[in-house]
């Protein structure tokens, strides 16, 4: 494993307006890692991937990714080397495609040569039989729709991708199945993650270390068994803990 | 758990996994028609349409008579078994121009929707995707057209070209594409900020290829059925043009002029004015019913 | 704990037989097969997997079931009114202002070109006489119960500027603003974090005990609805699998009693003590839905 940083984001700040949402946000992840992200709701969990990803193009600090600093704009190649999975599966891919138009996108935007063999390829890394290759979405599970997204999100063979909450919008069933194709994906090819999550235990499942955010802020960075062992040092990320057990009704 | 028996043809293009693009795409279509099928009305609006283009096709056929050939001596003949919608002033068979006269409403309603739909398509998408500027401009310029009747501004432009069917045809279109632009603003506006735009832009496409390959083809439904329910309208406004002498100039059988022909004598010989009419009124009826049926099928999410 | 409902009290619904047809061009689709169940002034959970006729089911009672689909009942009574021969204005005026639901896909239920103060408000001018003033001020009200920060800021959002879970809480204040009997909520809180999400329950929470609302809380978590309902239905193919008092849910020695698909549920699930390589995925048999 390559010890050389994938990501570095220095004093990232994020505006919308008045509103600061992102406040001098610092951490990197290593290449090869899986870094998960927890906190509170509209804290800029994924105000943060967008900037990464370049769809959000106002944002002050520094953000290298792959050893270059990254400018507002990207450029083609960028997106070759970093994609991004959305969190609503059912938003994120077009009524009117089919898987097939879904995937050969990507490629003949960058012009790839052997598109075909490589929708078939990525298909089968996800899972998803053939006989799917020419269904629209709505002829999909919301568990299918996702494997397209992340079949989407590899179909350019990135080093990166972006999860943002993969699998909050699925049933369990298939939260097993995607974190699982998705942990395999990861230590085959050497992929590096960022995993947008609420549920503490899939964070714990899938990555190394943590950032624990609140109002923009990073408030903790630690590691997955830190969390595991409930010893985390600040009160939000205990309070995330507690949290996470459930339901607590105050008795009379 | 679908429960079903079906075979060959039906059972290749219903299946779930299709195993080619083209396959994929009849199999859409099928089932849209299924599902346009099961509404009557829309049928019927479908049969009307399907009606006038075969009138208009075959409309040497059709006709028994010239629908030019005057003959003095058999001016306003009453409907009968020769002329089965009378005669009118000049002798003309009424029945023949009629169906001369789909020819004349059909290539007005091609024209103004060839060149209406695509124009406010591109321009209300431009606008919506590429808000800022551009988005006022355009849009201004959409309001300042909107503000005036339809029929009014027709009027106007005709007026200042100089009656005839290719000036209405013009002063329609001029007239017809700003409520496609706000329709398919509108659209684009919510379609702009889904996931699936925001990740075909994370694949790196350039603004046109979003606009025209991503925004567009999801606009188009609620435009196709959009300027069905308008073939309506148009029909009319051509009509009223040609009813004020400002459209198809005699002896072009067109169907609002022959009713302005007809209107004075609408009391004493009711059919000069009546069957055009009736041609009018079945057609507009028949591309709403279309287009309601269509906005069923097509806009449904 | 809580006193149970007194067996005089009425229930607020009674479903015998639920079914839910869709007539699609291909065939029939049941999506929901037979379900019945009462509901009192309680937090009834509906579990199971994707596709098995949960929201349907929420969707049924209100008489919200899109096109090609068709409701049949052997009974659906809300507080002794037969809803399957209302007409339907009088379903109408039940949703929203007696009956509510909080939609499953928040920012598609939203109104994509009205902020979501605009929509909020609206919902409560819908069935109180107000001023737009006071409206506003309900709503804005309302935005902070269901733990909005800033919500004079977030009222004039659009619904795309608002995060996942902002959105969410959005449609709940929507639903409860008008104050229903019952409340049904589809996966409610699935996009929020753990702390908000447990306060936005603790709102559900105290509408239940102290207004005598009913819950129907729609969930694929299983923890929570463990911690949070009285009672569960675990449903699967649009069937009722077993219906069980929630806290068993989880009750390791109670495994043995268990429906083999719940018990397939809940090993699906990470766990944060009990690491693994690999999670355990669903097996299913057929010979569930017979
Ligand atoms: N386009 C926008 N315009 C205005 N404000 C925005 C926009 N996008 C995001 N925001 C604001 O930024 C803040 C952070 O949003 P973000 O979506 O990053 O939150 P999040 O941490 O992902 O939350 P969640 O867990 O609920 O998804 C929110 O207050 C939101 O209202
Ligand atoms: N318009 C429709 N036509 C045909 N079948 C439909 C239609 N809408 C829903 N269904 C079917 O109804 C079944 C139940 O759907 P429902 O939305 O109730 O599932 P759910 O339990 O809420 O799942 P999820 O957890 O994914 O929300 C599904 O199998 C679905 O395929
Ligand atoms: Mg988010
Ligand atoms: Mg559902």
């Amino acid at each position: 494993m390559n010890t050389n940083p994938a990501i570095i984001v220095e004093k990232l700040n994020v505006s919308f307006g008045d509103s600061h949402v992102v406040k001098d946000l610092s951490f990197s992840v290593a290449s090869g890692e899986s870094y998960g992200i927890v906190g509170e709701s509209g804290s800029g969990k994924s105000t943060v991937l967008r900037v990464l990803a370049g769809l959000n193009r106002e944002w002050g600090g520094d953000v290298t990714i792959l050893g270059s600093k990254q400018p507002k704009v990207r450029d083609k190649a960028f997106y070759r080397a970093v994609q991004m999975v959305f969190q609503d599966p059912y938003g994120s891919l077009h009524p009117k495609k089919t898987v097939d138009d879904t995937l050969a996108e990507p490629l003949a935007i960058h012009g790839i040569e052997d598109a075909e063999a490589r929708i078939e390829r990525a298909m089968k890394d996800v899972g998803l039989p053939n006989s799917f290759r020419f269904r629209f979405p709505h002829q999909l599970s919301g568990g299918q729709r996702q494997r397209v997204a992340i079949a989407r999100a590899l179909v350019l063979e990135p080093r990166i991708l972006l999860l943002d909450e993969p699998t909050s919008a699925l049933d369990v069933s298939i939260q097993a199945e995607v974190l699982n194709l998705l942990q395999a994906l990861r230590k085959e090819r050497n992929l590096t993650y960022i995993l947008v999550s609420h549920d503490l235990a899939v964070v714990a499942h899938m990555c190394e270390r943590l950032l624990v955010m609140q109002f923009g802020r990073g408030v903790e960075e630690m590691t997955a068994e830190t969390l595991a062992a409930r010893s985390p040092q600040t009160a939000y990320a205990q309070q995330l803990l507690v949290a996470s057990e459930g339901f607590r009704r105050q008795t009379a | 758990m679908t429960e079903q028996t079906s075979s060959g043809w039906t059972a290749w293009l219903i299946t779930d996994s299709p195993v080619s693009r083209r396959q994929a795409r009849l199999g859409q279509y099928y089932r849209q028609w299924l599902a346009f099928r099961r509404n009557p009305a829309a049928v019927i609006g479908l049969t009307i349409v399907v009606l006038l283009l075969l009138a208009a096709a075959f409309a040497p056929l059709l006709a028994p008579y010239d629908p030019l050939a005057q003959a003095l001596d058999k001016r306003l003949l009453p409907p009968s078994a020769i002329n089965w919608f009378g005669t009118d002033s000049l002798g003309r068979d009424i029945f023949s121009r009629v169906v001369y006269g789909s020819r004349v409403t059909l290539v007005i309603v091609l024209l103004v929707v060839i060149t209406v739909g695509p124009i406010g398509l591109l321009i209300g998408a431009a606008a919506g995707y590429l808000g800022g500027w551009v988005d006022r401009v355009l849009m201004r310029i959409t309001d300042v057209f909107l503000a005036f009747p339809r029929l009014v501004l027709a009027l106007a432009f005709v007026a200042a070209l100089g009656p005839g069917l290719e000036n209405a045809v013009i002063a329609i279109a001029f007239t017809a594409w700003p409520p496609y632009a706000r329709v398919a603003r509108a659209e684009t506006l919510i379609i702009r900020n889904q996931d699936y735009i925001s990740a075909v832009r994370l694949q790196g496409a350039s603004q046109w290829r979003i606009v025209l390959r991503h925004v567009v083809p999801m606009c188009l439904p609620s435009l196709i059925v959009r300027s069905t329910l308008d073939m309506a309208g148009i029909i009319l406004t051509a009509a009223g043009l040609g009813f004020l002498g400002l459209g198809a100039q005699p002896p072009i059988p067109e169907w609002g002029a022959m009713i302005s022909a007809g209107r004075e004598q609408i009391f004493d010989q009711w059919w000069v004015a009546t069957f055009p009419g009736l041609a009018i009124c079945v057609v507009a009826l028949g591309f709403n019913l279309l287009g309601d049926g269509l906005r069923d099928v097509m806009d449904a999410r | 704990m809580r006193a149970p409902d007194s067996p005089t009290e009425q229930p607020l619904l009674e479903l015998d037989n639920l079914r839910v047809n869709f007539h699609t061009a291909t065939g029939i689709v049941r999506a929901v097969r037979g379900l019945s169940f009462t509901l009192g002034r309680e937090r009834l959970g509906i579990v199971g997997e994707s596709g098995s006729g949960k929201s349907m089911t929420g969707r049924a009672i209100l008489d919200l079931i899109p096109h090609p689909g068709e409701v049949q009942a052997d009974k659906l009574v809300y507080r002794g009114q037969n809803l399957l021969t209302m007409d339907k204005g009088s379903r109408r005026k039940l949703r929203g202002r007696h009956i509510s639901m909080v939609m499953q896909d928040p920012k598609f239920s939203l109104n994509p070109v009205k902020t979501v103060g605009e929509q909020i408000a609206e919902a409560y001018r819908v069935h109180h006489k107000a001023s737009s003033r006071e409206a506003k001020e309900r709503s804005l009200t309302m935005l902070e119960a269901v733990q909005i920060r800033e919500p004079a800021r977030v009222y004039d959002l659009y619904p795309h500027e608002v995060s996942g879970g902002m959105g969410q809480r959005v449609m709940i204040a929507m639903m409860l603003i008008a104050e229903p009997d019952i409340l049904i909520a589809d996966e409610p809180t699935s996009a929020l974090d753990v702390t908000v999400q447990l306060q936005v329950l603790k709102i559900l929470d105290d509408l239940v005990t102290s207004r005598g609302m009913g819950l129907i809380f729609i969930s694929h978590d299983l923890h929570l609805v463990q911690s949070f309902c009285d009672r569960v239905i675990v449903m699967y193919g649009g069937k009722a699998m077993e219906t069980l008092p929630a806290a068993e849910l989880a009750d390791e020695s109670a495994r043995a009693h268990r429906h083999p698909y719940t018990l397939g549920l809940l090993d699906c699930l990470p766990d944060l003590d009990h690491r693994k390589d690999k999670l355990a995925t669903l097996k299913r048999d057929p010979a569930w839905l017979a």
